[in-house]
């Protein structure tokens, strides 16, 4: 079963730490959480581990060879796609196309690109939404989206940056099944960085726990609920984290 | 009436497709491209022997004009994209301003490679004198040029339309166009994708300059730089990358000269010009994001 990892990954901007000596693992057919309060460097992994950003120290792990220094669209064609915080589709553009032209990207001929796209809406649920033009669907549709242009080539690895960011309850749950899915049908390890720790702990495998860019924790989303360390990382910042307080308690 | 009609259609046929070439380079690379007006005056050129005569030594002029025709859009083509390999290539880094310098600079240099082998002095140059006959249409007498150079622009429009939109390179230049760092991490190649913007804006230019030396009969060096500036205010008012912002831009430019001249008094018509840009400046205060905005650029909160 392969894996992908970052290797004890230190990055500094202008000589502050963003990350120290981080070590994270994705495993095929797995899904993994990154929690972590606001500024824990948990963008700045997933920007490392996709080519985006390159560490100060440290490697990036992929089935067993070091991947060194791709840019993002090589990591990409390695297998290992991402999502962004902001959907960033390409807005004036529809639906269909923002998918067939990531196809295109991979290397896909433009009719093999366009039955991928086809059948990877429909494969999410969103075949409706195929020639809306990307910039006028609602915040939930464009994550979606976005998640099936990250699909496109079928990796064997996709890191959702807050894909749930915004959603109201009921679409969370939604959002939890697909990324279930995606892990069980495809095969996919997953690495899914969230605020909302309730759906991280109810949907992955495995947590790591990202605090002033130092794992802190690590472990089942039992380990994660009783970690004293976590509450205090969550409870020291800002309420802004969507972390309930019973979940804390716990 | 009609006449009107056809001068505004045919008049906002160059500033259509010259808004054209400036849209779809400022689509993939932010970049207001001021030398294109001097590679419009460089595809007439280059179809005429160096000399300071004020008749025009046409060597490949003769042609016929399946002939003609590709080759002065080619060196439209060529000329831009060895501008793009040469120069813009290397400010792809640069803020707008800087690259927008840079052509200016290139612009001057192509102007005055041309004054060099060409004096200042307009020449009288005959392209393709078949279409300057009149023809009649519902009983009014148009030149054949009008309706051909209307019939030209809607054919590239169109033809340009499906380009985007059914070709793969069409639709990595769509995606580039509208972000372009996004479009390159997903492995679009941005390289021949601006290349492919640069030939296709200098074939534009080409074909504005043909229609252009037809329609008055002069090769004149100054030739691009008066419908560069329409050209470019129609960008502008279409809304910076959008294409068919510019497009109609350049028509609604056209009608509106056309108009001025036509209801303005006679004392006032020297002044057009004047007019029309106030008219510019009205609508840009009603919607200074343009006509049609290019969503690319809307930020949202």
């Amino acid at each position: 079963m392969g894996h992908l990892s970052a290797e004890y990954v230190s990055v500094a901007f202008a000589g502050l730490k963003a990350l120290s000596s981080v070590t994270l693992r994705i495993q095929s057919g797995h899904i993994s959480g990154l929690i972590g309060p606001n500024g824990a460097g948990k963008t700045t992994l997933v920007n490392v581990l996709t080519g985006f950003q390159i560490p100060t120290e440290g490697t990036v792990i992929l089935n067993g060879q070091p991947l060194g220094r791709l840019k993002p669209h090589e990591v990409r064609r390695r297998g290992i796609a991402r999502t962004f915080q902001s959907g960033r589709l390409f807005r004036d553009l529809p639906v269909i196309d923002n998918l067939e032209v990531t196809g295109v990207g991979l290397g896909m001929s433009r009719r093999t690109a366009v039955a991928e796209a086809e059948a990877m809406l429909d494969w999410i649920g969103i075949s409706a939404l195929s020639s809306r033009i990307a910039g006028t669907l609602p915040y939930t549709d464009e994550r979606r989206v976005a998640i099936g242009r990250a699909l496109m080539g079928r990796p064997a690895y996709i890191l959702l940056d807050e894909p749930a960011a915004g959603m109201s309850a009921a679409e969370a749950t939604e959002l939890s099944n697909l990324v279930r899915r995606i892990a069980r049908d495809l095969g996919c390890g997953v690495l899914i960085i969230e605020h909302n720790v309730g759906l991280v702990l109810g949907l992955c495998d495995h947590i790591v726990v990202l605090d002033s860019g130092a794992v802190i924790e690590e472990g089942v989303p039992a380990d994660i609920r009783k970690s004293e360390k976590v509450r205090h990382a969550y409870m020291g910042t800002a309420a802004e984290t969507s972390l309930p307080a019973e979940e804390v308690m716990l | 009436m009609l006449q009107i009609v056809f001068d505004s259609l045919s008049l906002g046929s160059l500033y259509a497709l010259g808004a054209l070439g400036i849209a779809l380079i400022f689509g993939v690379m932010r970049l207001v491209n001021f030398a294109h007006g001097d590679v419009i005056a460089f595809c007439v050129f280059a179809l005429l022997w160096p000399s300071t005569d004020a008749m025009a030594i046409v060597f490949a002029g003769q042609l016929p004009w399946y002939l003609l025709i590709p080759l002065v859009l080619s060196v439209g083509a060529a000329l831009s994209v060895l501008c793009e390999i040469v120069v813009f290539r290397r400010f792809r880094r640069a803020n707008p301003a800087t690259m927008m310098i840079a052509s200016f600079a290139l612009g001057f240099v192509i102007r005055y490679f041309l004054l060099m082998l060409f004096t200042s002095r307009p020449k009288s140059i005959s392209l393709l004198p078949m279409l300057s006959q009149p023809v009649e249409i519902f009983g009014a007498r148009l030149p054949l040029l009008q309706i051909i150079t209307i019939i030209v622009t809607v054919l590239i429009l169109l033809g340009l339309t499906f380009f985007l939109r059914q070709t793969r390179f069409g639709l990595e230049m769509r995606a580039a166009a509208e972000n372009f760092s996004m479009a390159r991490m997903l492995g679009v190649r941005a390289n021949r994708v601006i290349m492919g913007a640069f030939a296709l804006s200098g074939a534009l230019a080409g074909a504005i300059s043909l229609i252009f030396v037809s329609q008055t009969g002069t090769a004149d060096i100054q030739m691009g730089s008066s419908i560069m500036l329409m050209a470019f205010i129609a960008t502008v008012i279409g809304g910076l990358g959008s294409l068919s912002g510019a497009v109609l831009a350049g028509f609604a430019l056209g009608a509106a000269s056309v108009v001025m001249q036509v209801i303005l008094p006679v004392d006032a018509r020297p002044f057009r010009d004047a007019f029309v840009y106030g008219a510019v400046i009205l609508v840009l205060l009603f919607r200074p994001q343009g006509l049609i905005a290019a969503r690319g650029t809307q930020e949202r909160v």
